[in-house]
């Protein structure tokens, strides 16, 4: 419970924070904390600066951008998750904001913070990647993007690069889309065990278009697109899309733990991406009338 | 390595305060540690138990899992902080007459993580409280008094016209 | 003088807690909120690995660093730490390794203590921690129980086993039965299985926590224990400290659930340590250390053959017990399976019972009490036993069960394990909560779910339980080689003004005896409420005491209550005669008042306190005091028991288990405060509710333990648990007059297996016989697959329950 002793800085703007993390090789960003402190606590980690973001109020912002919302990334998952830009066009990305962790984390936690930390078993990554979002990252040598689906390196490893900052998360809008997000953990507090995070876009009772994210079937967020490919042209009622999603988990490595076997995972991946997108149906349907 | 220790202001349970803290303190530490606050306790060491839930600027958050330098120029109510003028706050009294707590170590973070939950939703179902209140372990009660004794303070606040009465047998 | 209106009766009424006023508030008085002036703080260096020799330890990087005051290790404390006290020898045979507070040579399991930090402040110990460099030696590390038992590799080699001892207990040699192998052989159907009781942390929410004062004329130690008082004794036993040098506060306790029943290394070397720098001393645990290096419970493998003809009666039972003791043996590590040797029978009159177990040291942290502590095990089994012995005749669990527990008209009963049951009705108690459950459109509920496939099956779990509470009756456990007595004490002290302040030799943390003892005194003294102050928890003011466990509280500690509480009116009925000018025999005393019997002269309970403190004019030779205090010994346990049921919803295609509705209908004989029985059965419920669904504590094969914290061990919190309804029947204890029997541990107890047996009896019909705990998606769904793939249909019973 006592980390090792820092050096703490709250820039103002994104410039003094890339000064902040320039002047100090081992320093961290700080953003909502809830991954980094616990870290520090039992003294996994021990930088010799924190850089918090806290300060930096453009971080905070979610707003449109032409066709696009841009989701600070010192959003918190409570503020994401009651946004309504983002329950109107990226409902998914609410919902899964919503099921991180629990009330508290999530009034301090922020989506930022969530995809940097790149836990395999986040919420947050999956609606992303059900979005075709893609990250923006700022550092000294100006901002770049970089898809969600190719941010993710490996366990708790992005392509955020020293002295960068990870700024934005930028969702195209899916007005009219049908979107689900279905998480299943062994307790309320656990991690997720697998979740599906579905994005369906239908048209006169098919599917037109299915997007899948997966959480924790890997190192990395995944999409699944044997069974995206298969869902496209299903019709959205009856047996045919469960049929389609079950093929979510072909082609993955999922892990081994206290949750499960990768055999599980494969299998509960199938049966969540038959629910998330059936209900995801359900919603578009309705959209669609 | 020794840190720089850094001035913080900030207001707890309206009183304000200004201390110089090392950036590695955690928020319960401040509140337990320098201000004597140890009301607000600590049961876990990942984030999981909430049994230091404090509102900072009205929201529930886990103390254990904010520093005290983030806290700067932040309003922080703790559980010591949550009645008024001597009166109990609805929460306080709920938790006694429905028999809501035992050993009582949860119980700090439990009212104020309810008193976050009440103030989004003024008149949850029983399963938004069990889902508000999903941060918080307690190993005593089962939960099941605890969900009563928040539904019956939101009913209590909602109806404010209740008499004071209705606490007769409350603890004195 | 006249006789008051008739005041209303404390007992059976749900007040609210009087000890809630500073926990709501936050001015609790947990060991941790402790900060005496100078105070030093303790930081442990525990071991990373499960078993290995201490080759090196080099103190002198954390001696020099800022604010360190003094390093110690197991070397430096060897000649005064002496060995953790092991209570309870089973046998005289019993093999006890010694036990350093901080290892000297060895380590046993991974979060043994080898240094301690005293320093300045808490972060100062914890940075000099991270420069003890401590050099092992490589042990091989046995955690399997099974492995262990088999002596291929022996963890304490002095004492040239891993088998610490074996107990037995046999009806045929107790003269309580008969043999049970003969019972066995002469049965119809015998039904054997293999259970796992999985090692369980008790998690009570407040870390422990130790502080000692070593600089008044005693030494006072505040700690987070269920056990002041028996701490003292062992702490003095332990050291060599002067018994009455000793003062042991237990102050706010946050939770216990028997975790806090143990005298640990914590506390002795947090005491040895004030006592070298001279100064107070502050450890409190982080929850990582608390889940390593607190002791563990269960963890037992057991081995059941039930006897039974085919129209259900059940003829005997065989039952064979691996006991994980851990590495050590704690305070009562050894006799956790002997409380359950007694209970296996249940509520159950079959006549052939033999019982044997055998306890076994493994490289994981000690095992000791955990809420039910050996009978929540027992239970457990012959509950499984029973459903598994309906099955197998396609009978209802209810009728087999029927068919064979102890009919109310029956009691007293002597039960094969030799226990006398003074009461119950099971009849009562199962009808009732057949009703509330609506078991038969359940039932019908659980057809229609079947008969259409639907992926949500349904099952329903019976557990008809009892118990023995109220621990002890003394000469029952000096026969069974306890190091202790099991009486309780008490004291009443009568202020001048009428007030009365209770003395009470438990230790409450958490279980309401100052409100309970309060109604009980102000039902006996006819004394408000609000006038009762009950005192607790300090060695200096309740001088006498054994301490809070095995839902012992109330049916002893409450019963010496009430035998000092008549000593009280005894003396004040004297002091009432010669005031009223009377004969002593000729008062009466009743709701406050004491008058003459036949006549309306009386005066009052304060009359008489003023009168007795004023002595002006009391008896002859009377001592001017009413104070009273009395040590209860019960003559015989008490046995609450209950049916408990539970309606389980399993998704078959992700294996996630719901409880879809839970009702038990417990009777623990008279309730003093129904408010807080009802809290101690849902608190209960979601401890043995957790034991089915979520909690295991898992080792991996080097000794690590893998559920180090919340994030791994599964305590469910409020979206995992479900309303439940609780009822009672009330069929008074006759061994006690308050007729109390003790509620702490039945929903524990009656839980685990109701809810199993329903996860059973919701997949059953697709081949699945056994889900082991935590019947967590994956186990379910892997059996259900298993089952799918072996493609053994389970036959249709003919009965369909």
């Amino acid at each position: 419970m006592r980390p090792v002793a820092f050096d703490y800085i709250r820039p103002d703007s994104v410039e003094e924070a890339w000064q902040a993390l320039a002047d100090d090789d081992d320093a961290t960003v700080l953003g909502g904390g809830q991954s980094l402190i616990p870290v520090l606590r039992f003294r996994l980690a021990a930088p010799t600066t924190l850089v918090d973001l806290g300060a930096i109020e453009a971080l905070k912002q979610i707003r449109e951008d032409g066709e696009d919302l841009v989701i600070g990334a010192m959003a918190t998952h409570h503020a994401v998750a009651h946004d309504p830009l983002v329950r109107a066009h990226a409902s998914v990305l609410a919902q899964a904001a919503a099921s991180v962790a629990d009330p508290q984390i999530r009034y301090r936690g922020t989506v930022g913070g969530a995809l940097a930390h790149a836990d395999p078993a986040g919420d947050i990554a999956p609606a992303a990647l059900a979005l075709d979002a893609t990250v923006e990252i700022t550092g000294p040598d100006g901002t770049r993007t970089v898809p969600a689906r190719d941010f993710f390196e490996d366990y708790f490893t992005t392509d955020l690069q020293p002295g960068e900052l990870l700024s934005a998360l930028r969702v195209p809008k899916h007005t009219g889309w049908g979107m689900h997000y279905e998480k299943f953990s062994p307790a309320a507090q656990s991690w997720a065990i697998v979740a599906v995070a579905a994005a369906v876009r239908t048209e006169d009772g098919t599917v037109a278009e299915a997007r899948l994210g997966m959480a924790n079937m890997g190192a990395v967020p995944l999409r699944a697109p044997a069974a995206e490919q298969a869902l496209a042209g299903r019709p959205t009622h009856g047996p045919a899309t469960g049929e389609a999603a079950a093929r979510a988990g072909e082609d993955t490595d999922p892990p081994s733990d206290l949750g499960g076997t990768p055999e599980y995972r494969r299998h509960l991946a199938g049966v969540l991406a038959g629910r998330a997108v059936q209900t995801a149906c359900g919603a578009a349907g309705a959209v669609e009338g | 390595m020794a840190s720089r220790t850094q001035t913080i202001s900030l207001t707890v349970d309206g009183v304000r305060y200004t201390d110089d803290v090392e950036p590695r303190l955690l928020l319960v530490q401040y509140l337990r540690e320098v201000l004597g606050k140890t009301g607000t306790v600590v049961g876990c060491d990942t984030t999981n138990c909430g049994a230091c839930t404090v509102l900072v600027d009205g929201r529930g958050i886990k103390s254990c899992t904010m520093l005290a330098v983030e806290a700067d120029g932040h309003e922080v109510t703790t559980i010591e902080g949550l009645s008024a003028n001597g009166e109990l706050h609805p929460l306080q009294r709920a938790f006694n007459t429905c028999h809501a707590l035992q050993c009582g170590f949860c119980t700090p973070g439990m009212i104020m993580q309810s008193a976050s939950l009440l103030a989004d939703n003024p008149d949850p179902s029983e399963e938004e409280v069990r889902h508000g209140l999903e941060g918080n372990l307690c190993r005593c009660t089962g939960y099941q008094n605890i969900v009563a004794a928040v539904r019956q303070a939101a009913a209590e606040t909602a109806g404010h016209a209740s008499s004071p009465a209705s606490g007769s047998e409350a603890t004195q | 003088m006249t006789i008051m209106e008739e005041r209303q009766a404390e007992i059976g009424r749900p007040r609210p807690r009087k000890e809630d006023a500073r926990l709501i508030t936050g001015r609790s008085r947990y060991t941790d909120n402790i900060t005496l002036p100078g105070m030093l703080h303790l930081a442990m260096v525990r071991s990373p690995l499960a078993r290995a020799r201490i080759t090196g330890i080099d103190t002198s990087a954390a001696a020099s660093a800022p604010g360190v005051v003094q390093v110690l290790t197991g070397a430096d404390l060897a000649a005064e730490q002496g060995s953790m006290p092991n209570a309870w020898p089973i046998t005289p045979e019993q093999k006890t390794p010694p036990h350093p507070a901080v290892a000297v040579d060895t380590v046993n399991f991974a979060g043994e203590i080898v240094a301690v930090v005293i320093a300045r402040s808490a972060a100062a110990a914890r940075d000099a921690s991270e420069l003890i460099d401590v050099d092992y030696e490589d042990l091989p590390v046995v955690t399997d129980l099974a492995t262990a038992a088999r002596d291929e590799e022996v963890i304490h080699p002095d004492l040239g086993t891993n088998r610490s001892a074996t107990w037995v207990f046999d009806s045929a040699q107790a003269g309580t039965g008969g043999d049970v192998e003969e019972a066995l052989a002469n049965s119809e159907v015998v039904i054997e299985r293999t259970f796992t009781q999985q090692r369980l942390i008790p998690a009570f929410m407040e870390p422990r926590s130790t502080v000692v004062d070593p600089t008044g004329e005693q030494i006072t130690m505040w700690s987070a224990t269920q056990i002041p008082h028996v701490l003292r004794v062992m702490l003095a036993l332990t050291l060599g400290v002067p018994e009455s040098k000793l003062r042991v506060i237990a102050p706010d306790v946050g939770g216990g659930f028997g975790g806090k029943l143990q005298v640990t290394p914590e506390e002795v070397i947090t005491l040895l340590a004030a006592r070298r720098v001279g100064k107070p001393c502050k450890y409190t645990e982080t929850r990582s250390e608390t889940m390593m290096g607190a002791h563990h419970g269960r963890d037992q493998l057991q081995t059941l053959r039930l006897g039974a003809n085919r129209d259900g009666t059940v003829t005997g039972l065989d039952v064979r017990l691996l006991a994980d003791m851990g590495a050590y043996l704690g305070l009562i590590t050894s006799g956790i399976p002997i409380l359950g040797a007694f209970m296996y029978n249940g509520i159950y009159k079959f006549s052939a019972y033999r019982f044997e177990c055998t306890n076994v040291f493994t490289n994981k942290v000690w095992t000791d009490a955990y809420r039910g502590a050996g009978r929540p095990e027992a239970t457990f089994a012959i509950e499984r036993m029973m459903d598994e012995l309906a099955t197998e005749l396609g009978m209802d669990p209810i009728e087999v069960r029927r068919k064979n527990w102890i009919a109310h008209e029956e009691f007293p009963f002597t039960t094969v394990a030799s226990l006398e049951y003074d009461s119950g009705n099971y009849e009562a108690a199962t009808d009732k909560a057949l009703e509330l459950f609506d078991y038969e459109g359940l039932r019908a509920e659980q057809r229609r779910r079947r008969e259409s496939g639907d992926p949500v099956q349904l099952g329903i779990g019976v557990s008809t339980f009892t118990e023995m509470c109220g621990l002890a009756p003394s000469r029952v456990l000096g026969a069974l080689d306890y190091g202790a007595g099991g009486w309780e004490y008490a004291q009443v002290r009568v202020l001048p003004t009428g007030n009365v302040e209770v003395v009470t030799g438990v230790s409450p943390h958490g279980q309401g005896h100052v409100t309970a003892w309060s109604q009980i005194v102000a039902d006996r003294l006819g004394v408000p409420f609000e006038n009762v102050e009950v005192l607790y928890g300090d060695t200096q003011v309740a001088q006498r005491g054994m301490d809070t466990y095995g839902s012992r509280s109330l049916a002893v500690g409450g019963m010496a209550v009430v035998a000092a509480t008549d000593k009280v009116v005894e003396k004040a009925k004297q002091v009432a005669a010669h005031m009223l000018e009377a004969a002593t025999e000729d008062i009466e005393f009743s709701g406050g008042q004491f008058s003459v019997r036949g006549t309306d002269q009386g005066v009052s309970f304060n009359d008489v306190a003023l009168a007795t403190f004023a002595a002006h004019d009391l008896p002859d030779g009377f001592e001017p005091s009413l104070d009273s205090d009395a040590t209860f010994d019960p003559e015989n346990f008490s046995f609450p028991h209950g049916t408990h049921l539970a309606a389980m919803e399993v998704d078959t295609e992700t294996g996630q288990v719901r409880v879809h509705k839970y009702v038990c209908v417990d009777d623990v004989g008279h309730v003093i405060n129904p408010l807080i029985v009802d809290g101690q059965v849902h608190g209960g419920l979601a401890q043995g509710i957790a034991q089915a669904l979520f909690e295991e504590a898992i080792y991996d094969e080097s000794g690590t333990l893998l559920t180090g914290s919340f994030t791994e061990y599964l305590v469910p919190s409020a979206p995992d648990l479900p309303e439940f309804t609780v009822d009672r029947t009330y069929t008074p204890a006759t061994t006690n007059v308050l007729g109390v029997k003790g509620v702490g541990e039945a929903g524990t107890i009656a839980s685990t297996p109701a809810i199993v047996n329903g996860i059973l009896d919701a997949i059953r019909h697709l081949g699945v016989e056994d889900v082991p705990m935590p019947c967590s998606p994956s186990r379910v769904w892997n059996a259900i697959q298993q089952a799918r793939t072996s493609g053994q249909q389970a036959p249709e019973p003919e009965v369909a329950p």
